[in-house]
């Protein structure tokens, strides 16, 4: 069943994008990721235009991962106090990663910098994830009790002043790296148009040492105010969110993000962070097939106005 | 012969519509369109449109190689860049590009015969019949030219929007059902952009322009993706409220459905 959207002006099969919301939301809701990174590169397959999707992308973000917060927050996995401290950091990383976006976009070298770091990212972060996954399904299988706080794990981070007390998480860490984090989170939010969630909760597991249950909340929590607001913006300044496609999606991408998080809460921890290691290692090497691989058509056309 | 005209097609009321070109010598070309409104709905997976219309002669000045019709159909105008990839430290990047500025988004050139023996390669040329006789300007650096219908990007331009169907040229898609008498069949196809298209249609006799004429159609959206599409424009900051609240919303009852405990 064919269905015309308005905003990205052409017609695309309804069960198709329901799957697709499905899968992606599924995914979403198990990692406490938003998905974009998935969700955006599956769009511009079916042959949405890249704006339209990155755009629509945050509305179906939004809503995956308010229904994954939900969830969270009936289990009180959600330290509010920390994703606040991490979005007051977002907003300045998201304005100067705009600011960065428009230069590079000046200069006509967007598309490679995107590209570049959608394949840096991914394959290190998930390189770093695999691995770190590995080693610990490899000491729990020995026996030896899983370590998630590391005698030495007492890192310079924990030296930094203006030290707060994060009662949910039970840390104790400065505000420092926190608002650090979120910048970097808004940063990259808004120079390669994903949420960053599954570069979040490695970042607050491995630095902050966040337990992981009140992590993937959390960072549900931030994913779901940034998207929002990235919703409201993009339709404001570019007319490129697209409503039809952005409700399939949604409600494709909640289902799937419900049975998602249940899935995530019954695994063990270490063994998610193999998973979600995985699968963005396989994207981002996907990227980089992209890359080295010649293409068939060495030429590509883009309609001015559309962003990359 | 216009009584064998109503007869034959059905849309009669388009009849009224039919634009008059001025004569040029002894014929005058007539051409109209099945439909003057294309209208986009949910189910939208393009449309083909019926060009008709005949020659009308003093039936002294009838050529004796008979007439041939070519029919240039241009979708609204856009800018677009063409890139090209290039290996470089061992990956693809792109790196040249070209910007081809209102360029028709669609281009439909429609002939009795391959253009080739309609004219000679000058009037082709003149007349812009042809996709490659068809102006495509480029913007190199603070100039904006066409260039060689040969140049790389723009025959990449073309071949990628032939890929798509938005490009496309069929030398014989008029055919003439009298001498007179002729018809010609228009495919545009979803990915196609709302707005104005022009319908150029040339009446060639022994290899030059004698006549010719002029319609159009509009391809636009309605009901609910006409709502959609405006208020997006219209109203965006509100439509960002509404549709983060329909997120929001969407998220709150897909919790409540799926609660368990």
């Amino acid at each position: 069943m064919e269905i015309y959207l308005p905003i990205a002006d052409l017609p695309v099969n309804v069960f198709l994008l329901l799957g697709m919301g499905l899968a992606v939301g599924f995914l979403s809701g198990m990692f406490g990721i938003g998905g974009g990174f998935l969700m955006t590169p599956l769009l511009i397959f079916v042959g949405i235009s890249p704006a339209v999707a990155v755009a629509t992308v945050s509305t179906h973000i939004a809503a995956s991962s308010f229904t994954g917060a939900v969830a969270y927050w009936r289990r009180r996995a959600i330290d509010v106090a920390l994703a606040l401290m991490l979005l007051a950091g977002g907003i300045m990383g998201t304005i100067s990663g705009v600011l960065l976006f428009t230069a590079l976009r000046r200069l006509g070298q967007l598309d490679i910098v995107i590209g570049l770091s959608y394949l840096l990212l991914l394959v290190s972060v998930g390189a770093m994830m695999v691995a770190e996954g590995l080693r610990a399904m490899l000491r729990a299988r020995q026996g030896k009790p899983v370590e998630l706080r590391r005698p030495g794990s007492h890192t310079w981070i924990h030296g930094l002043p203006l030290k707060i007390r994060f009662k949910q998480s039970r840390i104790y860490v400065s505000a420092i790296p926190v608002g650090a984090i979120g910048f970097i989170m808004g940063f990259i939010g808004a120079i390669m148009g994903i949420g960053g969630g599954f570069l979040l909760v490695p970042m607050l597991i491995y630095f902050l040492r966040v337990p992981t249950n009140v992590v993937i909340g959390t960072s549900m929590v931030l994913t779901l105010i940034t998207m929002a607001s990235a919703t409201i913006l993009h339709a404001a300044t570019n007319h490129l969110v697209d409503a039809v496609l952005a409700l399939v999606l949604m409600v494709g991408g909640v289902t799937g993000a419900q049975f998602g998080a249940r899935a995530g809460q019954k695994m063990r921890s270490e063994r998610l962070r193999l998973l979600l290691g995985i699968l963005v290692l396989a994207v981002g090497l996907r990227f980089a097939f992209d890359l080295i691989v010649a293409p068939d058509d060495l030429y590509t056309i883009r309609t001015i106005g559309d962003s990359p | 012969m216009r009584r064998t005209i109503r007869a034959r097609i059905p849309v009669v009321c388009a009849m009224a519509s039919l634009l008059f070109a001025l004569p040029a010598g002894a014929e005058r070309l007539v051409s109209s369109l099945s439909s003057h409104i294309v209208k986009i709905t949910s189910n939208f997976t393009g449309v083909e449109l019926t060009l008709f219309g005949t020659v009308e002669n003093d039936q002294a000045t009838a050529p004796h190689n008979g007439y041939d019709i070519v029919a240039t159909v241009t979708g609204p105008r856009e800018s677009a860049v063409t890139r090209r990839k290039e290996r470089s430290l061992s990956i693809w990047i792109n790196a040249e590009s070209r910007t081809f500025v209102d360029a028709p988004s669609y281009l439909e050139v429609l002939a009795t015969r391959p253009f080739a023996s309609i004219a000679d390669a000058e009037t082709l040329h003149r007349e812009q019949i042809g996709i490659a006789n068809i102006s495509l300007p480029q913007q190199i650096g603070p100039d904006i030219a066409d260039v060689i219908p040969n140049d790389q990007f723009r025959q990449a331009f073309v071949r990628i929007k032939h890929e798509r169907q938005l490009y496309g040229e069929i030398t014989n898609g008029v055919t003439f059902l009298t001498p007179t008498f002729y018809r010609a069949s228009i495919f545009v196809p979803a990915e196609a952009l709302v707005g104005n298209y022009d319908v150029d249609v040339k009446l060639f006799a022994d290899g030059a322009v004698i006549a010719r004429t002029s319609s159009a159609f509009e391809i636009v959206t309605v009901g609910v993706e006409r709502f959609i599409a405006n208020a997006a424009v219209d109203h965006g900051l509100a439509y960002g409220v509404a549709t983060a609240m329909m997120a929001v919303m969407t998220g709150w009852f897909a919790s409540i459905v799926f609660r368990r405990d």
